[in-house]
């Protein structure tokens, strides 16, 4: 009982503070659930594309930034050739996949030469995959390759504009089927692809593959030893990880309509890891309900904040501050957590074989 | 004749970076035999074991010469799965299960039976579901068959070590052409009654036909089961003999027996005074793989000391202890006074001074000169080599004075380098070793406690330092307690030997006591402790 309750601390505590922010900003029902409904269907996708690696020992990827790049390479590219609507979506998505692969498989094997500092590193890729994407986009673009489309162009002709609209598949999955109920506007497209995720990670799990996956993750030595090429399964890990990143960004881009050109996707990491971490799930540990419900509190924090910083000291901001600390604060929580609980971990293993007669051949 | 040998090891012999572990090692394995496989630490038995499992350690180390045969035929074992492949099971002494995978998974990891599906056809078999079912009765069927009742979908976390090493069995038995069990110290970790249960299990599968590899330290045991006995000592093989013509006397003596022409001349003016200058009452020291529970022993002024014993038995485990370096709990007086347990800087200051077996980890700076190495240990619990600037209340260093005192050590102990400036790093083991020892004199201990002296340097370096810690004691009259797994070295050292077993000790025995009675007391028999 008291594990159970340690175990759900961290969404439970989310959950007061999402109805006590709710009571106290004072907003509309009706337009909490609109708001939430449409942030849920945009941004359920990316969270769900970190449980794969944090199941397979890779901890949080911060790399599902690499991901959301390519997402936005093959949105520009869409955009470019100004291909209308879910044909745009699509393309994109065919565009972004390949790139991402390439990505995911590079970032694998930095991260296999990386073992135990895997979420650093994962986090410094995104800022150098970032610079070549900047130098591609801010610079190349126009003198290297053309770009015969002014409308994504910067005025002088080098360089792609900061901020790109979208219009051609602006809203393309999301109106494909609408649900009007009790006057809230649902997007289901979304929301049944995000349906079909999480039976496909859920189907993941019950193949050989997924049993890898969760073999390395919980002990690469045992895993080789059983004959597990445990590189290869990281790597793999890694590259399905950002593929659904990359979809998940197209799919959250086409909601929101513009996309920042160089700083859409550098937000994603730390905003879905900390939906994540608010489901409670930890670094080693991640389901997909906890991302569900990690997203759904976190996004519901997003929306009451600003009111319920208003209300109570008189200052929108202050919510925002309030909101930003938390969301911040809970990923470094969780690293602590995390080293902490691994530190008094590794003591209890050498405490509990006491009797063990280790042999030592090697003295080199 | 060949198919009759489930397992052939024909003259195999291993080195590692010049140092050679096995040395033209053959052995045999017969369908349906239990074949006991003893020897000391360092004998070449988990070198052997690795070869036969293919572990990369081995092939990252240049691999070996000789041949495996394999059921009649040679073998080339590249891999952990390659041996499998070739129907090698290995139970390991490191537990290699997933705690949170429950039995049926452990069992079956990595070999899941698996059904196609929708995806499964373009993909390979990686994306097959696994078909839970069967995984459960290959499990029980398993489990059964070495008498395990336990649920198979039980999650492993939070079940006894003993439970593990079963589980262990039943996963490579469960492998359909299983012919060979390779079993690293399987009883290690196990009670007496787990024991005796493991030992019947492995009798019935040696039953049925499959050949079973055993290694141990417990001679009862291996007097117990095997049919034929290898006695591995220094990388080489001793004996192989048949059970029939076993002594447990015999085997003990074989272990560890080298015939040693041991110098030990009556030395005249040896100052050992019968008043002791350590007593230590009941310590329990918590160092992972050297547990310490409840040893006492009282150091004579003026002796050395040694402790043996087999590695993980404790013997690290006291000098550290003693050093409060890891947990620990128990008395420790020191020339008359009490020292704190748990509180480094306490037993530097009372005069204790350690050379640690992790030369590297602990003992040395690597990346610093030899002077700064040789002089921080006794700036830090001596205050020597500071100097006052002026009226300030501030101490710096004082550069000239370490660097006069590294000269003299680097000559005194003929310490091979380029100069005090180079760092430690560049040396050799053995150069390493004497920084080490320079920086204990420069302590002036009143007792040094040496730990594996001689561990990883080579021969002719080791005289040099044995002979360096020799004259200490007799010249400066620094009483040492050397602790080695060499018993060789501390049976040319010591006045008195004390061997560990399962972190007590065991028994005191004289170093010209008869080879058998240090195997007796090393295997946890004999030998009353003598004070």
């Amino acid at each position: 009982m008291k594990q159970r309750i340690r175990q759900n601390a961290v969404p439970v505590l989310f959950l007061c503070m999402c109805v006590l922010g709710v009571l106290i900003s004072g907003q509309n029902l009706r337009y909490i659930a609109q708001e939430l409904i449409s942030r849920l269907a945009r941004n359920w996708f990316l969270v769900l594309s970190l449980i794969i690696p944090v199941t397979a020992g890779l901890g949080l990827n911060f790399a599902i930034v690499l991901g959301a790049m390519a997402g936005q390479v093959g949105l520009i590219i869409a955009t470019h050739y100004k291909l209308p609507g879910l044909l745009g979506l699509i393309t994109a998505i065919i565009l972004a996949m390949p790139i991402a692969v390439v990505l995911g498989i590079s970032a694998g094997h930095v991260l296999n030469k990386a073992r135990g500092r895997e979420m650093i590193t994962s986090m410094m890729l995104g800022f150098a995959v970032n610079g070549i994407y900047q130098l591609v986009f801010l610079f190349m673009a126009g003198t290297v390759f053309p770009i015969k489309n002014p409308e994504i162009m910067l005025d002088n002709g080098v360089g792609l504009r900061g901020t790109i609209e979208l219009k051609y598949c602006k809203y393309a999955l999301d109106n494909l089927i609408r649900l009007r109920l009790f006057g809230i506007d649902i997007p289901l497209a979304p929301i049944i692809v995000v349906i079909l995720l999480c039976f496909g990670i859920r189907w993941l799990y019950q193949t050989k593959l997924g049993q890898e996956l969760r073999a390395v993750g919980q002990d690469m030595g045992v895993a080789s030893v059983a004959g597990i090429n445990v590189d290869r399964t990281r790597i793999t890990a890694m590259v399905m990880s950002t593929v659904l990143a990359a979809i998940g960004q197209v799919i959250f881009l086409q909601n929101i309509g513009t996309m920042n050109t160089f700083n859409s996707h550098e937000q994603i990491g730390t905003v879905a890891i900390a939906s994540l971490l608010v489901g409670g799930a930890t670094v080693s540990r991640a389901t997909v309900g906890q991302g569900l419900i990690g997203t759904l509190l976190f996004q519901l924090l997003f929306i009451i904040s600003p009111a319920a910083g208003q209300r109570l000291m008189g200052n929108a901001q202050i919510g925002e501050y309030f909101r930003v600390f938390i969301g911040y604060g809970i990923i470094g929580a969780a690293l602590l957590i995390h080293a902490w609980e691994r530190s008094t971990s590794q003591r209890s293993a050498h405490r509990q074989p006491k009797e063990k007669t280790p042999e030592v051949t090697l003295n080199n | 004749m060949d198919n009759n040998w489930v397992l052939q090891v024909k003259n195999v012999s291993k080195e590692y970076g010049g140092n050679s572990v096995l040395r033209d090692v053959s052995l045999s394995v017969k369908p349906g035999e239990i074949h006991a496989l003893v020897g000391e630490n360092g004998a070449g038995k988990s070198t052997l074991m690795n070869i036969l499992f293919g572990m990369p350690v081995i092939h990252e180390t240049g691999g070996f010469t000789g041949e495996v045969w394999l059921k009649g035929k040679k073998a080339e074992i590249e891999s952990p799965k390659k041996a499998m492949e070739a129907g090698i099971g290995m139970v390991h002494q490191e537990f290699m299960l997933l705690p949170g995978f429950s039995v049926a998974e452990n069992v079956k990891l990595n070999r899941e039976p698996t059904k196609p599906n929708w995806f499964s056809g373009v993909s390979g078999n990686k994306l097959e579901t696994l078909d839970l079912q069967k995984m459960g009765s290959d499990t029980r069927r398993a489990l059964d068959k070495i008498e395990m009742d336990i649920d198979e979908w039980l999650p492993l976390v939070g079940m006894p070590v003993g439970y593990r090493q079963f589980i262990e069995i039943a996963r490579e038995i469960d492998k359909a052409d299983l012919s060979l069990l390779v079993l690293d110290e399987p009883t290690a970790v196990l009670t007496e009654t787990e024991a005796s249960r493991l030992l019947s299990v492995l009798k019935k599968l040696a039953e049925s036909g499959i050949g079973v590899l055993f290694i141990s330290h417990r001679l009862e045991e291996v007097c117990e089961i095997a049919d034929t006995v290898t006695v591995l000592r220094d990388g080489e093989v001793i004996a192989t003999m048949p059970k029939t013509e076993t002594k447990l006397e015999a085997i003990a003596e074989m272990m560890v027996g080298r015939k040693i022409s041991r110098s030990k001349t009556a030395e005249s003016g040896r100052a050992i005074d019968e008043g002791n200058i350590l007593e230590i009452r009941d310590l329990y020291v918590d160092m992972p793989g050297e547990y310490v529970n409840g040893a006492n022993l009282t150091v004579r002024r003026g002796e050395i000391l040694g402790i043996g014993g087999l590695a993980g038995h404790g013997k690290l485990g006291i000098a550290n202890g003693i050093m409060g370096l890891y947990p620990s709990s128990g008395t420790l007086i020191f020339d008359g006074g009490e020292i704190p347990l748990n509180n480094a800087q306490a037993s530097l200051e009372a005069g204790l001074v350690s050379l640690s077996e992790d030369r590297r980890g602990v003992g040395l700076l690597l990346d610093e000169s030899i002077e700064d190495n040789i002089a921080l240990a006794s700036m830090i619990s001596r205050k020597k080599f500071l100097k006052r600037v002026g009226p300030l209340p501030v101490s710096v260093l004082d550069r000239k004075a370490i660097r006069e005192h590294a000269n003299k050590m680097i000559s005194l102990l003929e310490i091979k380098c380029t100069g005090p400036e180079q760092s430690v790093r560049r040396l050799s083991g053995g150069n390493q070793q004497k920084v080490c020892v320079a920086k204990a004199i420069t302590m002036e201990p009143r007792l040094l406690l040496v730990s594996e002296p001689t561990r990883g340097i080579d021969v002719g370096a080791k005289e040099r330092v044995l002979s360096m810690i020799k004259s200490l004691n007799r010249e400066n009259g620094i009483t040492v307690v050397m602790i080695s797994s060499e018993l060789q070295e501390l049976r040319s050292m010591c006045d008195r030997i004390a061997i560990m077993y399962k972190g007590r000790i065991c028994g005191i025995l004289d170093p010209d006591a008869p080879d058998a009675e240090f195997g007796f007391c090393m295997a946890g028999k004999g030998g009353i402790p003598s004070d």
